[in-house]
């Protein structure tokens, strides 16, 4: 049995019960518990709705199948942009606020009717936004730039969702206040929590700008509003599209922090220095949405240029702050653990064998040089030139959101299942291998993307043969080769998402109980999870060689691609 | 309890060894100000005012 130590009843009338984690210590309240789990299965059932898309998509694009039709392959990329980067990922990110802040800090969730008001809403809104694709007068794909119109219902489904979202935030907040008014932690929140703090107040300004916008498109779609100027919605639009990918690093930065400690015993290396990384987050990632308008003559140089790089570079240094201090944390957690010979057995002897851990570093490695490095490039003005508008973007975003964020949260998801639903991981085997699979299919996907953007494929194009156009073009072969092995990573990271929709549902129905006594999990956690993931404090070292070469190999590569970069520019744009 | 004087003082004395910095990333809702108010100048209203003052086709 699990324990029950106190049973109340809070002030909206709704019981308040907790129960001991008994792997963690851990103070789990029932509401935060089953709020949890319903955004956690919710986002899962709309990964595998949108990865399906995806996969029609990337066997689109493969040149020997172009499987769908011209108009289906719009509806279907629709379809997988907002089902992916929206509802399963916003999903999941809500149970990890719900996560950051009842669970680790021991609090009830505050407001639970308004937590279900929250998560009703944002499936109305789910369900509603792909009844409108599906019907196909919609296909205005992800950014929805008028003067494209979709169905009213779209916009009016991704307001609701919007509102739903923004409501399951402020339950988030709440929350805080709860636990600080009713001292269930002392002095500072944990790093993990602050970490969802960053999210959650990113997530403001996100869905603040989604409102601003989809507002008026709305009106415009029934007619109210007689016209949208393009440049004015592509600005506020953008306040929403980039920020929301903010959200998902803070979030998954966050995750890297608790999977290092909640499997390691990781505690990070200065709370000062990672706190300082996330308050760049805070004040200047949100800029970086300029870096969608990097071609629009209507914005001024000053404006771009303040906007994506003086302040933007201050937050790409948070990041490299973080990409210093998690793998610096976990080396340190693995030296104390006793794996402290030479400059890699930290590395070599991590539990590579728990999809927890293999997830997290995989996703940490692939989001600092696939993501992190194109989109940097990507990000400066003079080389967006280059691969504007290319397959080279969702090249690059793949490697952030799916290769980092969504690999992230599947590792995280191997922990909630065991923690929150009690039931254990079946087919330890598969499990083990999922993360890998995905993790070279994402990979894969991302850097063949990035290649034929880099020989100029268009993104977004249903056929790069132009077969009917008025002026005949033709791609370099090496486009058509590329295009290929994207289709055949798609494969692989389908295959690694279909198992991971496996595992994770099978588990949750048919896992072995961990409620009873004698019950034991299958992939370990550390001795000191709690400690180390629910408590203030660092714990500083200096005996770091792992981590610095790995740093050293990631700048050299920076440095080089970067540079690379500039030299291909010069040789496009001669000054003469 | 903390309304107590004593209680106050006590208070007093634990905020003052928490250094600036620290109450400052320990304060969500000033966070969550700047965080918005940061990007709404930067980005939405100084991108805005760039997006109304373009001329108008005639
Ligand atoms: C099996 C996994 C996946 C595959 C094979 C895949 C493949 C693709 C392909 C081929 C495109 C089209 C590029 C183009 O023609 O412009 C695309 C677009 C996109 N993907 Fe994925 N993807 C996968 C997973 C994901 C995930 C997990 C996310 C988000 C978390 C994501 C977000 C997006 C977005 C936002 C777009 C752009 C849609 C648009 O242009 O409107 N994808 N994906
Ligand atoms: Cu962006």
């Amino acid at each position: 049995m699990t324990t029950v130590d106190v049973g109340a009843v809070g002030k909206a009338g709704i019981a308040v019960n907790y129960r001991t984690c008994r792997f963690t210590g851990l103070r789990i309240e029932a509401n935060a518990e089953t709020l949890i789990k319903v955004n956690a299965v919710a986002a899962v059932v709309f990964l595998a709705l949108g990865g399906l898309m995806g996969l029609l998509v990337a066997l689109t694009r493969w040149p020997a199948i172009q499987l769908l039709p011209a108009e289906w392959f719009y509806l279907v990329l629709t379809g997988h942009g907002a089902n992916v980067l929206l509802f399963w990922i916003i999903f999941f990110e809500i149970a990890v606020l719900y996560f950051a802040s009842a669970v680790l800090l021991g609090a009830r969730l505050a407001t639970p009717r308004i937590a279900w008001l929250a998560f009703g809403l944002m499936i109305a809104g789910a369900l509603m936004a792909n009844y409108a694709v599906l019907r196909g007068d919609s296909s205005v794909m992800f950014t929805s730039y008028p003067p494209m119109m979709a169905s009213h219902w779209f916009y009016l489904a991704l307001i609701i969702f919007a509102v739903g979202a923004l409501l399951a935030v402020m339950v988030f907040f709440g929350t805080l206040v709860v636990a600080k008014e009713e001292k269930t932690y002392d002095g500072s929140v944990p790093l993990v929590t602050f970490g969802a703090i960053t999210a959650g107040i990113i997530a403001v300004f996100t869905l603040a700008s989604g409102a601003i916008i989809l507002i008026p498109t709305w009106l415009w779609s029934i007619g109210v509003i007689s016209q949208i100027d393009t440049l004015m919605y592509k600005v506020v639009w953008w306040g929403m599209g980039h920020s929301s990918q903010q959200i998902n690093v803070s979030a998954h930065v966050a995750i890297w922090y608790a999977i290092g400690a909640m499997v390691l015993g990781a505690k990070p290396l200065s709370e000062k220095v990672s706190r300082t990384a996330f308050l760049t987050y805070i004040l200047f990632l949100q800029l970086a949405s300029a870096h969608h308008l990097l071609a629009e003559p209507g914005m001024s140089s000053s404006w771009r240029i303040v906007n994506t790089s003086y302040m933007m570079y201050l937050a790409v240094m948070g990041s490299m702050i973080h990409g210093l201090t998690v793998p610096g944390a976990i080396e340190a957690a693995q030296r104390r653990n006793g794996f402290d010979r030479g400059i890699f057995e930290w590395l070599t002897k991590a539990p590579w064998g728990n999809p927890a851990f293999s997830g997290m570093f995989m996703s940490l490695v692939l989001f600092g040089f696939v993501g992190g490095i194109s989109g940097v490039v990507l990000g400066t003005e003079q080389l967006n030139v280059l691969m504007h508008n290319t397959l080279y973007v969702p090249g690059h975003f793949h490697g952030t959101v799916v290769a980092g964020t969504t690999l992230a949260f599947m590792a995280m998801t191997y922990l909630v299942v065991p923690l929150i639903f009690q039931r254990d991981i079946i087919w330890p085997g598969l499990a083990r291998l999922q993360p890998f699979l995905f993790a070279i299919g994402a990979g894969g996907i991302s850097l063949f993307m990035m290649g034929a953007g880099t020989l100029g494929v268009a993104r977004r194009h249903w056929d790069i043969s132009l077969t009917d156009a008025v002026h005949a073009f033709e791609y370099p072969p090496g486009a058509y080769m590329m295009m290929a092995l994207n289709g055949i990573f798609a494969v692989l990271a389908s295959i690694g998402g279909i198992l991971f929709i496996l595992i994770v549902v099978g588990s949750i129905l048919r896992g072995p109980r961990l409620d009873g006594t004698n019950a034991k999990l299958t992939f370990p956690l550390h001795d000191a999870s709690r400690e180390a993931v629910s408590k203030y404090g660092s714990h500083a070292t200096v005996k770091l060689p792992g981590t610095i070469v790995l740093v050293g190999i990631f700048f050299a590569a920076f440095v080089l691609y970067y540079f690379v970069n500039w030299k291909y520019l010069s040789d496009l744009w001669l000054f003469r | 309890m903390t309304d107590t004087k004593q209680g106050k003082d006590v208070q007093a004395a634990i905020s003052e060894r928490v250094p600036i910095m620290q109450r400052v990333l320990d304060n969500p809702f000033l966070l969550l100000f700047l965080g918005i108010t940061v990007p709404a100048a930067l980005y939405l209203i100084w991108g805005i005012m760039e997006v109304a003052s373009v001329p108008i086709a005639e």
